[in-house]
């Protein structure tokens, strides 16, 4: 599920970004300035309000499963991105990527049957839980909505 | 240049990655996504040094991408960011102390080769 989300944002992000600059032109610049200006356009803002999200999606995936699970997995990314460009950019997919897309799907179910998290729990200080979610998970009391719980191990 | 530009994304991205996993291993998991809730999320990450860190890197990488973008078109562009899978899965088990089972061992590698044919 939030898997999912991270990836979605991701592509929905870097395809708006892809759209926008192409747009805008050629920038090569280690002035923020182009960069800022760019913002402007309507679909640089959108990629980034796209990647906002993701990151916060992506973080809160690190915060509960191995970086080394968390990276190929969302790396669905790399199939959504060449389908979404083949069908909405009519950009040319070769074989060889098909071929690619295909090995990264294998990967990720490969990945995908480990164990998300397999850091000791001694690493990891309390879980700060945040409350006010109407997350299935949540096992809170309505009264419980305003404080911060922590879990002790 | 454009290679230039994938090298400093890919160094970036992995500092960021590493940074973040360790920021938000500190921080403890995150459960909930109501809006208020992602308020309070962000508001704690921001005193966050890791995550600081993470995201100063995210920002390099990323200012990095849109300069890419705007000289090669996203088929390009994305996937020759991803050379970094197996270095950061070597430096998760190393740095990070994850365990590296063999199947994440092989889903890695597969995404990696997968990666690499999505460049071209």
């Amino acid at each position: 599920m939030l898997v999912g989300l991270a990836v979605i944002f991701n592509v929905l992000g870097n395809f708006f970004l892809g759209l926008g600059m192409q747009e805008f032109g050629r920038v090569v610049s280690f002035s923020p300035l182009p960069y800022l200006a760019a913002f402007l356009n309507p679909w640089v803002g959108a990629g980034i309000a796209m990647m906002a999200l993701w990151m916060i999606f992506q973080l809160s995936l690190l915060s509960r499963a191995d970086l080394s699970f968390v990276l190929p997995v969302t790396s669905l990314t790399y199939v959504l991105t060449p389908i979404m460009s083949r069908i909405f950019l009519d950009e040319h997919v070769s074989v060889i990527r098909w071929a690619g897309i295909f090995l990264i799907c294998l990967g990720v179910s490969a990945v995908g049957r480990t164990t998300p998290r397999t850091t000791p729990a001694s690493v990891h200080p309390p879980a700060v839980v945040y409350p006010l979610g109407d997350d299935v998970e949540d096992e809170m009391a309505p009264g419980d909505c305003d404080r911060d719980r922590e879990h002790s191990q | 240049m454009r290679w230039l530009l994938v090298i400093v994304i890919a160094i970036a991205n992995t500092l960021s990655d590493l940074l973040n996993t360790v920021g938000m291993r500190r921080h403890g998991e995150v459960h909930h996504f109501h809006p208020t809730a992602m308020g309070r999320l962000v508001a704690a990450l921001v005193r966050n040094p890791f995550v600081i860190g993470g995201v100063v890197a995210m920002a390099i990488a990323f200012f990095a991408l849109l300069a890419l973008l705007s000289i090669t078109d996203i088929s390009f562009a994305i996937p020759a960011t991803a050379a970094s899978y197996l270095v950061e899965t070597v430096l998760a088990k190393y740095m990070l102390k994850e365990h590296v089972s063999y199947k994440r061992w092989i889903g890695a590698a597969l995404v990696a080769v997968g990666v690499l044919l999505v460049s071209f």
